[in-house]
């Protein structure tokens, strides 16, 4: 299955705002802890090798 | 002055002048440059062989200092098949549990309960000095019997000309210098190897800015039998990073990552060393510090590892990080590559090019090696500031969550390299046949209802054929290939059956003299068999 980059995520401002209140009241250092563990979950979540490069990719612009 | 850069731990070849050293340049079929592991380990394989060797060590017996204290599964078979595998496993000490830990915190434990089936576990430790020794022990016990096997110690080889088809030596000895002539020259003279330098070869990779300091400490408290890793440790100036593991004699080794910018005389002051290793076994632990160094380390590699007459092996061709204890094992490895090759070429039972093969598979091996020494390394020491956000990241998760536990990496340890896709190959034509005995792979041992696989195959090449018919014998352009015949239902356990066969009702396999799957096929074709033969030794 390829990376799906069309919109996916129901009620999108809800998500777009839990996202920054799970960093509220996080220092810069331990916002970068908590993405770096997020993206470790969510990568492990895909599993799939393929869409994770591809991820990587749409990442870098 | 020969010899004299470390203390030998065990005099077990001391100097004894021979006629040679008096009578002009004579031949030899294959010199041996340095009783390391890997050259004690070629000096065995090709005497086991009948091929006549003569092995050259500058000092008269194996280095007093533990280096290498872990060795695997693969390299105590080969062990085996040289003869001293079980005074190997008998001496060794044999552990399963693991912990890490992060700072103050257990991060998880690890069981690595063995899979049934193998003679041999994942790994023991033990120290490298007692390693060199069983095998010196097998070389006296092959030449009683008649293994055409010279060791000279103290014999520092100073000199080195190459000519058309051989080598020619100075050696410096206690008694003065004399020369000898090789037809085949084996560098197993260590990373820093003076054959290397003589040839003007090039050894390249990365050098890691760290030190390590080692303790090896002996203590006969009641602590587990358990490799403990700290990433971050929490004592008092330990450093990035911390180990504590097991060797017999109630030896630990403690492991200690300090960093670049340190003073290696006051790192190495005896109460400075206990300090730290107070700090990390608690108050009033009583213990005798037995040995201690400070080392650095470097992955890298020569760029062929056969040049003309000369083979390298083990350390003076590859070099790794320590971690995942693949140094000595993969120099046992190329061993085992280059033993039967080597002899077959000898005898005139094939090509010479057959020695590139030698190459192209270790290369191809250290390469795999130094890739995952290099992964563990920047793990234990990321080299940027986000690699250690997400280093931290993966500890943190590890605590709680399985999924990041596989990629915790302070060490993947020593497995074979299977030589896939390489030139001796032959067809994989067992359909859906299992993975791990795939071409290239090195036989998984199983039970067979008498006795292990490994242990009863026979030497040189093998037609093991599984509810298979098969001739007793092949020859196929001077070479032999016998058959060692097995049945699936004499193994009650399965295993042989889930090892080599998976899906298929009948197996027959071509092995390769270093255990290697060179071919397989679901039944014996006598034109398939013989052509797979001519390929593995280099005659396609
Ligand atoms: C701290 C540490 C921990 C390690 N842990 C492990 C581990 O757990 N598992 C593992 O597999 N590996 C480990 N290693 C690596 C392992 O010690 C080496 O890979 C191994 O010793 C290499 O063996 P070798 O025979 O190639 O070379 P060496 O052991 O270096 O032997 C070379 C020999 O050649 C001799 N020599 C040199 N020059 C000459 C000359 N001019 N003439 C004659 N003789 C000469 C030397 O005296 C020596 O006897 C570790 C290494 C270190 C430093």
């Amino acid at each position: 299955m390829p990376l799906n980059l069309a919109p996916n995520i129901p009620d999108g401002d809800g998500f777009y705002d839990e996202l920054l209140q799970a960093h509220q009241g996080l220092s810069k250092e331990q916002s970068e802890a908590f993405n770096a563990r997020l993206i470790l979950i969510l990568c492990n979540h895909i599993g799939d090798r393929e869409v994770i490069r591809q991820a990587l990719r749409a990442a870098a612009g | 002055m020969v010899g004299g850069r470390y203390e030998v731990a065990f005099r077990l070849y001391p100097y004894r002048k021979v006629a040679e050293q008096d009578m002009e340049p004579r031949r030899h079929r294959v010199v041996i440059v340095g009783g390391g592991p890997v050259g004690m380990a070629a000096a065995l394989d090709l005497g086991l062989r009948g091929t006549p060797v003569l092995l050259l060590d500058d000092h008269d017996g194996p280095g007093l200092g533990s280096r290498a204290i872990c060795f695997s599964k693969r390299t105590l078979e080969i062990a085996d098949r040289l003869g001293c595998g079980d005074a190997l496993l008998e001496k060794g000490v044999q552990w399963s549990v693991g912990k890490v830990f992060h700072g103050a915190e257990r991060v998880f434990e690890f069981n690595l309960q063995p899979e049934k089936g193998h003679k041999y576990p994942a790994f023991i430790n033990l120290q490298q000095p007692y390693f060199e020794k069983f095998l010196i022990d097998e070389v006296r016990r092959a030449q009683s019997r008649g293994a055409p096997i010279e060791i000279r110690g103290c014999n520092q080889v100073t000199g080195l000309r190459e000519r058309s088809d051989f080598v020619e030596l100075d050696v410096e000895t206690p008694d003065g210098a004399y020369q000898i002539e090789a037809d085949w020259l084996i560098a197993c003279d260590g990373a820093r190897s003076p054959v290397r330098d003589m040839m003007g070869l090039g050894f390249d990779g990365r050098v890691f800015e760290d030190n390590f300091l080692i303790a090896d400490v002996r203590m006969t408290a009641d602590f587990p039998t358990e490799r403990w890793f700290w990433f971050e440790p929490p004592f008092k100036d330990s450093g990035q990073s911390a180990l504590l593991h097991k060797q017999p004699d109630d030896i630990w080794r403690i492991d200690f990552q300090l960093g670049w910018d340190i003073d290696r005389k006051v790192e190495l002051d005896p109460a400075k060393i206990r300090a730290r290793v107070d700090a990390m076994l608690g108050e009033g632990a009583q213990y005798d510090l037995v040995w201690t160094s400070i080392y650095t380390f470097q992955c890298c590699r020569m760029e062929k590892f056969r040049h003309g007459r000369v083979l390298f092996a083990g350390d003076s061709a590859h070099q790794v990080s320590p971690f995942g204890a693949r140094g000595a094992n993969s120099g046992i490895q190329d061993i085992d590559n280059l033993g039967w090759k080597l002899s077959m070429v000898i005898d005139g039972l094939a090509p010479e090019s057959l020695m590139d093969s030698y190459s192209d598979e270790r290369v191809y091996g250290a390469e795999e090696n130094i890739l995952n020494s290099t992964r563990s390394t920047d793990f234990l020491t990321p080299k940027s500031e986000i690699s250690k956000i997400f280093r931290n990241a993966v500890l943190k998760l590890a605590q709680s969550h399985e999924f990041a536990r596989p990629l915790v990496n302070s060490g993947r340890l020593s497995v074979p390299c299977v030589y896939e896709g390489m030139p001796l190959n032959g067809p994989d034509l067992l359909n859906q046949g299992p993975r791990q005995s795939r071409v290239g792979a090195p036989c998984p041992d199983a039970p067979t209802g008498q006795g292990y696989l490994l242990n009863r195959l026979p030497a040189g090449f093998v037609i093991l054929t599984i509810d298979a018919d098969a001739p007793a014998q092949v020859t196929e352009a001077g070479v032999s290939a016998s058959r060692l015949a097995l049945s699936a239902p004499e193994d009650a356990s399965g295993a042989l059956a889930d090892r080599y066969l998976g899906a298929a009702a009948s197996g027959v396999y071509l092995i390769r003299p270093d255990q290697h799957i060179a071919a397989r096929w679901p039944e014996f074709d006598e034109t398939a068999m013989r052509a797979a033969i001519r390929r593995a030794v280099g005659k396609d």
